[in-house]
């Protein structure tokens, strides 16, 4: 495909090719999907725990194709598995840095294994590690949008309490929020996310779409319905970018979606060093008053 | 209206292997201003997690209107005791203030009028509005304080729990922060209970106090509680309570885990 300078033209004939437009279709899902949940996981500190599933899910994907299962199966059923584990152990112990780092050491290796034992080719892992988004098949965009609106679907039902839980565990708790059953959809919801999103950016990515995101655009604003907003603008940004420069130029998409929030990312913090934002323009103003 | 909002009677504490205190007796009433004091480790925020229902006495009685306590009962505003906020939490305080309000509450509702005024009434109430916008990890000690303390009232409780407000405040803001909570205890009528290290700024506003050491607790009014004689016999030692002419006090005897003046 040749590039022109005309985008509508390009857009145009981008979409006459089934495989480009699903991996668009796809793309704009999982990249709300990840701006919104990614709020959620930079707010609780939990960027860790989502990239431990994500490598979790690795072993599960990774046995899904040993046994003839599509990856993407393998990928929720680890990823929700160690999901629930982490989140039965309490919050607290999700935030242990030790112990999850073991665990997913050691399944990063299990996932070795199974790609040792399968006899075919391994493009597969390494389209599970890094993402693949250009070979996603109509039923998988199907599939994709199906997990990605159950997820946003809960996170809206559980918007308030979740927040609540995140921003203020003690008084939440006091309050007689169900602490362990929201961290558990918490977990849950991760899960899928990161499950579906691994399809686009791959299990050793994830960060790109499920934490920059969020934490750019936490710079941008102060109430979380706006820096969600921001979030997933800059995920779908960047997603649309990626994959538009993926059609011309033969590098992988998930190098570009990776550059280009990181880019955005540090225009953001430059952005912020140079003009100090509201945070100090209010304290000046309030010591003017 | 009712009187008595609080009353125990020969309350227990602590865990089954591990008795915290035990026999104490006491009854609040309604905008009384209470201190609990006591060394670390004595058992003051047990006594909240037992207000709180999210523990459960070892034996004897509480009620809190005339009901055991329960966890998420909604005339209870509390503050727990926090030691850092993180510095990356660019959430706007009106947000924290309103989900005291509203943050039980299933599904979103992103622009509720109603939410949205009555958090900024209650910013109002705490002199904070003008932070209303400013991000939760920008603020200081005591502007997080009154933050908190707006996010307890936001529901309009009759009880308001506060867990060591006053640490990490230097002597101007916690002049400050106790003549509002002492403003917001008589205007509304709240009874409060504040966990603190030292008494003696708090002398001026409070109705009672409640000394928790030893594994016993003294309840009553300042003067009457906070004799020697009265404090010996309760916990069976000489233990000496010094004033200076300011009206100052010191305890002296009673087991110091850490060496603190109470």
């Amino acid at each position: 495909m040749i590039f022109s300078i005309n985008l509508f033209a390009d857009f145009q004939q981008i979409w006459q090719v089934p495989l480009l437009q699903h991996a668009f279709e796809a793309g704009t899902v999982i990249a709300i999907v990840a701006g919104v949940m990614g709020y959620f996981v930079v707010l609780r500190h939990s960027a860790f725990v989502a990239h431990a599933f994500s490598e979790i899910g690795f072993a599960g994907a990774a046995g899904a194709i040993l046994v003839n299962i599509a990856p993407i199966y393998g990928l929720l059923l680890g990823s929700t598995a160690g999901g629930l584990a982490i989140a039965a152990l309490g919050r607290r112990v999700a935030n242990r840095d030790t112990q999850i780092g073991i665990v997913l050491a050691f399944m990063l290796g299990l996932g070795l294994l199974f790609i040792r034992l399968y006899p075919g080719y391994s493009t597969e892992a390494y389209y599970i590690l890094f993402g693949e988004i250009l070979g996603i098949s109509s039923s998988g965009v199907l599939q994709t949008l199906f997990f990605g609106l159950a997820v946003l679907g809960a996170i809206s039902l559980l918007y308030r309490p979740l927040l609540f839980a995140s921003l203020d565990e003690d008084v939440a708790e006091a309050k007689g929020l169900p602490m362990v059953f929201l961290g558990m959809a918490f977990m849950l919801l991760v899960a899928v996310a990161v499950s579906i999103s691994v399809q686009m950016i791959g299990v050793l990515l994830i960060f790109s779409l499920m934490v920059t995101p969020a934490a750019t655009a936490q710079y941008l604003a102060k109430r979380p319905q706006r820096v969600i907003m921001i979030s997933v603008l800059i995920a779908l940004a960047a997603t649309w970018s990626g994959l538009f420069i993926a059609v011309y130029e033969p590098y992988p998409v998930s190098f570009f979606i990776t550059s280009i929030v990181f880019i955005i990312y540090l225009g953001v913090r430059g952005w912020n060093w140079r003009f100090p934002s509201r945070i100090k323009s209010s304290k000046v103003r309030k010591a003017g008053s | 209206m009712q009187s008595k909002i609080i009353t125990a009677e020969n309350l227990a504490a602590g865990y089954p292997d591990n008795t915290v205190w035990r026999d104490a007796n006491f009854e609040f009433g309604r905008g009384e201003f209470i201190a609990v004091i006591g060394p670390n480790g004595a058992g003051k925020t047990t006594l909240f997690r037992l207000l709180l229902g999210l523990q459960r006495p070892i034996s004897g009685s509480m009620k809190i209107f005339d009901a055991p306590p329960k966890r998420g009962n909604p005339q209870i505003g509390y503050v727990p005791q926090r030691h850092v906020i993180d510095s990356e939490t660019n959430v706007e305080c009106l947000e924290l203030v309103r989900l005291g309000l509203s943050g039980k509450q299933w599904g979103f509702n992103p622009f509720s009028h109603k939410d949205r005024d009555a958090a900024l009434a209650a910013l109002e109430g705490v002199g904070a509005t003008e932070l209303a916008h400013r991000p939760l990890g920008a603020l200081s000690g005591g502007e997080l304080q009154r933050i908190f303390l707006a996010e307890a009232l936001v529901s309009n409780p009759d009880i308001l729990l506060l867990d060591e407000p006053l640490s990490n405040l230097d002597l101007r803001r916690e002049t400050d922060l106790l003549h509002l909570v002492n403003d917001v205890v008589r205007s509304r009528g709240v009874t409060a209970l504040l966990i603190a290290h030292n008494i003696n700024p708090l002398l001026p506003h409070l109705d009672k106090v409640m000394y928790i050491a030893n594994g016993r607790v003294a309840t009553g009014k300042p003067s009457e509680v906070l004799t020697s004689e009265s404090l010996t016999t309760l916990y069976g030692v000489q233990v000496e309570v010094l004033r200076d002419p300011h009206g100052n006090v010191a305890i002296i005897g009673v087991e110091e885990h850490h060496g603190d003046m109470a």
